[in-house]
């Protein structure tokens, strides 16, 4: 009998203990750096408008890649919340991906675990050699004076995007060039529950892309040629304040924009709610809220009158990177695959499915990529786009000077005045989060 | 006569072991899941653990108590951003907690006598319990929108009660979002517990406090509430320890930049170590909060248990 009892004890605290450990431990699943040579784990970034539709779009382009190669790929979208921690635990483990794709900006914080292989001169040449790449699509791949860690995939650029029908209706025949126009048009937009402009308010990616725009037009970087941050310097709160008070003193975006965190902005301008919109290639977004391409224009981020160079800048390089983990036990398999997203054909399969602009200057031949939206895109790209700071905090920078944003257009929208004292504590209690090296 | 005896204490030796042997596997789990991470959690939070070495973390210099003096030096920004984000979490976890056992215990009292519709009502109570938590709170995140929410529906266009609609998710407000999620998801713990408590109090108590004329608030001040001492103890307990460690609300509700006034410290330890990329300065906090709850729970079971004595 007590043996009974007593294995019975011990089966009850074994089943406690493993539903303890179910619902406290973290599953390591998907970890695939040591799987057999004739496989691959990549890890894509959600690109399309689901999880589901990018695999719809990669599976068959990985067969391709496996009737040419004899590797079988094995896939797994991760959705953007996940991405990054998912990338963090994966270095930190060393079980993760061979092959994985990387928000551009933040090449250089990755760069700095040295998780990610480095693509030295030989290995670019495996792909054809750096010459074929963009080259700020490049630059946005590493910190200056190393070998990038990653090369481009899908490259993108902010335009403005403005409804044609409520611009005529307004009496407004072009798109603004300036700030000053920006606001004097929306303004006239705004009328009968109507605005000028939507904004992404709750995103801090959106606001720190918006924020790193207008500060380089205000002569401001958030990091200085050190690399330490400046996120309070006089050009960088005039930078903050202007996108601010877009909502909160020119009022030509709606106050609830301040909580938008999952693309209502752009559901916003497709369907007639917002006449203007600053995103980065919206186009397939806004078709599959019903918006026709011909029912929108795409213009350059307007500037400070007059401005010429650095001054000029209209975008940051937005756009995905593919890098190869480092863990990863094959090296050579992993290569191959790069080799083949970024080919000439691959590269137009994808881009033209994504509707991006290929980094690859050649694969921007194809008719595809000659819409007016992408056109416009695509010299926004050429010509007046700068990569994000490419520092190891840059990613720290993103989330703490974002949220500083989120927090500055939360005070605004609910009538509270933004001032330039205001702004500037903001950003100062920002820079005290960083950590001190 | 005597190998008998080594016989029936070698016997008896078998028995008293077998227990000890079979516990043994689910001790050595316990060890691996619960004690290995903690402690190693406590040998990183020394550690000067950036993102330059989560690779190879045991290469990260040592911090010795650097880490800790950072986040309890409260002239600083990091300890002061620290400490508001405790006092925040003290507030939330008062209000969750009160309200919740104050909304479960009249629930119980309530559902006590018998009454057509009492077992649906009950299980029309637990349902928040019983759903999963991410789909219920992205629900009331919904609920929360300025613009589309149904709580602005209802206060500002189908009520007046409010001139404009105001955030409920930024800004001051969020706290009473926060707070409010969160009863509406504890307080059927509450109820279910206290429910169970109410069984064991014998009914003829209540018809003795009856018969002595005994009034219904002076039943359940001198009956109920004293029978449900120690059913209280534990519960207030337990409350106490997952809402002021609750992650998956706030972080559902705010995602990773809650607002100040929603500023919990489990999101906050988070922050400073996933989006700083701070691992050590995260674990020197989460070692902090694990010593405070330490002395919270230790202080709080010696009140109780001594009153209790007092009283027996």
């Amino acid at each position: 009998m007590p043996i009974v009892r007593a294995a019975a004890a011990g089966v009850l605290a074994t089943a406690l203990v493993l539903t303890a450990t179910a619902c406290g431990g973290g599953s390591a699943s998907g970890g695939g750096g040591d799987s057999s040579p004739g496989t691959l784990t990549y890890w894509a970034s959600n690109q399309g408008t689901s999880l589901e539709n990018d695999r719809q779009v990669l599976e068959p382009e990985l067969r391709k890649f496996e009737q040419q190669t004899g590797i079988k790929v094995k896939l797994e979208v991760i959705p953007w919340s996940d991405l990054l921690n998912r990338i963090l635990a994966a270095a930190g483990s060393g079980q993760g991906p061979d092959v994985l794709n990387i928000g551009n900006t933040w090449s250089a914080s990755l760069q700095a675990t040295g998780a990610l292989r480095p693509f030295d001169a030989a290995t670019l040449a495996k792909t054809g050699g750096k010459e074929r790449f963009l080259p700020a699509a490049l630059a946005s791949a590493g910190a200056a004076g190393q070998d990038p860690a990653a090369v481009p995939l899908y490259s993108m650029a902010y335009g403005l995007y403005w409804n044609k029908k409520l611009f005529a209706e307004a009496g407004i025949d072009r798109a603004p060039a300036t700030w000053e126009e920006l606001v004097a048009d929306g303004k006239k937009l705004t009328t009968g529950g109507r605005y000028g402009l939507a904004v992404e308010g709750g995103n801090i990616s959106e606001n720190v892309h918006h924020a790193f725009t207008l500060a380089k037009q205000h002569g401001a970087d958030f990091f200085d040629p050190s690399g330490r941050p400046a996120f309070d310097s006089p050009g960088a709160v005039a930078a903050v304040k202007q996108y601010v008070d877009l909502l909160g003193t020119d009022r030509i975006a709606a106050a609830g924009n301040a909580e938008y965190a999952n693309n209502q902005s752009v559901t916003d301008f497709a369907t007639g709610k917002a006449a203007m919109l600053l995103w980065q290639a919206a186009g397939a977004n806004l078709k599959s809220h019903g918006m026709a391409a011909e029912d929108y224009g795409v213009a350059p981020v307007p500037i400070p009158a007059g401005a010429s160079g650095e001054r000029a800048t209209t975008s940051m390089v937005a756009g995905i990177n593919l890098a190869v983990f480092r863990a990863t036990k094959n090296t050579e398999g992993a290569l191959k695959f790069v080799s083949f997203m970024t080919g000439t054909e691959e590269q137009t399969v994808l881009n033209k499915a994504y509707g991006t602009i290929p980094p690859v200057v050649e694969a921007q031949r194809d008719a595809a990529f000659a819409t007016p939206e992408l056109g416009t895109l695509a010299a926004v790209l050429g010509q007046s786009a700068r990569p994000l700071p490419q520092v190891p905090a840059e990613s720290q920078f993103e989330t703490l000077v974002g949220t500083a944003v989120k927090n500055l257009l939360a005070s605004a929208a609910a009538g509270k005045p933004v001032t330039e004292d205001g702004v500037r504590s903001e950003l100062t209690r920002a820079q005290q989060q960083m950590p001190a090296n | 006569m005597i190998r008998g005896r080594i016989d029936r204490l070698r016997r008896r030796a078998g028995t008293t072991a077998l227990p000890y042997l079979l516990l043994l596997p689910a001790l050595l789990l316990e060890l691996a899941v619960h004690l290995v991470p903690m402690v190693l959690g406590a040998v990183m939070s020394l550690k000067r653990l950036t993102q330059f070495f989560i690779r190879d973390w045991t290469a990260a210099p040592w911090a010795g108590l650097a880490n800790f003096r950072t986040a309890v030096d409260f002239d600083a920004p990091v300890g002061r951003a620290l400490l508001h984000s405790f006092w925040v979490t003290c507030a939330f976890t008062v209000l969750a907690v009160g309200l919740s056992w104050l909304i479960g215990t009249t629930a119980a009292v309530l559902m006590q006598d018998s009454f057509r519709g009492r077992g649906l009502l009950r299980a029309v109570f637990l349902l928040p319990y019983a759903l999963p938590v991410y789909a219920a709170v992205i629900t009331w995140s919904f609920m929360f929108q300025r613009d589309t929410g149904l709580i602005n529906h209802v206060l500002h266009d189908q009520l007046h009660l409010v001139d404009d609609k105001p955030f409920w998710l930024l800004g001051d407000n969020s706290f009473v979002a926060l707070v409010t999620v969160s009863v509406w998801r504890s307080w059927p713990f509450a109820f279910l517990t206290l429910t169970a408590g109410l069984q064991n109090i014998p009914r003829d108590l209540y018809e003795a406090a009856a018969l002595d004329g005994a009034g219904v608030w002076q039943q359940i001040r001198r009956i109920t509430l004293p029978s449900l001492r120690p059913v209280n103890q534990v519960l207030v307990l337990v409350l106490f320890l997952w809402t002021f460690n609750d992650f998956n609300t706030p972080y559902l509700l705010f995602g990773r930049s809650a607002p100040a006034a929603a500023d919990l410290i489990s999101v906050h330890i988070y922050q400073s170590s996933f989006v700083t990329w701070n691992f050590g300065a995260g674990s020197a906090m989460s070692v902090l909060l694990l010593l405070f709850l330490l002395v919270v729970t230790a202080g709080y079971l010696l009140l109780t248990s001594r009153r209790k004595d007092a009283t027996a």
